[in-house]
């Protein structure tokens, strides 16, 4: 996949700032909708009793990742410098399987497109898409 | 054999019953073309689609965008057959159109942002799950010619 050009990286930052205040309800949402749209998911949560969409360990997780995106626009610039130990964490503790970033990446989307359906123009969604790739790269950069 | 439920059928009936095909197709086909850029392979003969404002503009492309939306009308209206109700089409894609299925599922996943934006909060988790499950049986049949 393509690198992110200094265009894509302006997109991203902007569009964030525009959105990161309501960057937890994003986070939240976007699990939830995973663990109803793609089942598979809930492999990974078999620690938690309730894994359904509303479950409360669900929604706090989708602020956990989200946090994560959060922190990944700030290092856009060396991505696979800034989250190599949440690489190490990924590959080593929590081994998901890189195919889920995939779906992850869509649901989050997803939801931006509902929540900011003026702001997220095809232009931004391709920026932020490529950003997400790039992010999921980054993560799964220290599995093999 | 697809296995639909009535709440699945009565979600795919309903957003299409209240889908307008006019602003729909045309910006789930752009949204592909700009997310996607070598998907514009396919529209070597459609004018202009030389940046992201050209193709919002581009008229051919929106006629073309409300027809592939048309185009699943049929699956609608025969849910419990989607894969033979498409064999011919799937025929076309692959013989007359040379289109890599890999792309339905990018258009597919345009669409669905579309109507996400379109539904707003209506969008919910079961209905995203419906919709996306109607989608990949589509993207399947479409792709079951193919040799």
């Amino acid at each position: 996949m393509t690198s992110l050009t200094a265009k894509d990286k302006a997109v991203v930052k902007d569009f964030w700032g525009r959105i990161s205040a309501k960057g937890e309800d994003v986070g939240r949402d976007a699990l939830s909708r995973m663990v109803v749209v793609y089942p598979q998911t809930k492999t990974y949560f078999a620690h938690w009793k309730d894994v359904s969409p509303n479950s409360p360990n669900v929604r706090k997780h989708g602020v956990t990742v989200m946090n994560g995106v959060a922190d990944a626009v700030g290092k856009i610039d060396d991505l696979k410098g800034g989250l190599l130990s949440l690489s190490e964490l990924h590959a080593f503790t929590l081994r998901v399987d890189p195919a889920n970033f995939k779906i992850l990446s869509h649901c989050i989307l997803v939801v931006m497109s509902i929540m900011f359906p003026n702001d997220f123009t095809p232009e931004v969604h391709v920026a932020f898409d490529k950003f997400l790739a790039s992010l999921a790269l980054a993560l799964a950069e220290k599995y093999r | 054999m697809v296995v639909w439920s009535e709440q699945e059928r009565s979600i795919i009936n309903s957003i299409f019953a209240s889908l307008d095909y006019d602003d729909i197709g045309p910006k789930a086909l752009c949204r592909c073309l700009i997310v996607y850029p070598w998907t514009q392979r396919y529209f070597g003969g459609f004018g202009n689609l030389y940046n992201a404002e050209a193709i919002k503009t581009n008229p051919m492309i929106a006629a073309h965008g409300i027809k592939v939306l048309h185009g699943l009308d049929r699956a609608v209206k025969n849910m419990d057959n989607i894969k033979a109700t498409y064999a011919e089409l799937s025929v076309m894609h692959s013989e007359k159109l040379h289109i890599d299925p890999d792309n339905f599922k990018l258009l597919a996943d345009c669409l669905t942002i579309v109507i996400a934006a379109k539904m707003g909060t209506a969008f919910t988790a079961d209905i995203q799950a419906a919709f996306q499950k109607f989608l990949s049986v589509v993207v399947n049949a479409l792709g079951r010619q193919y040799h």
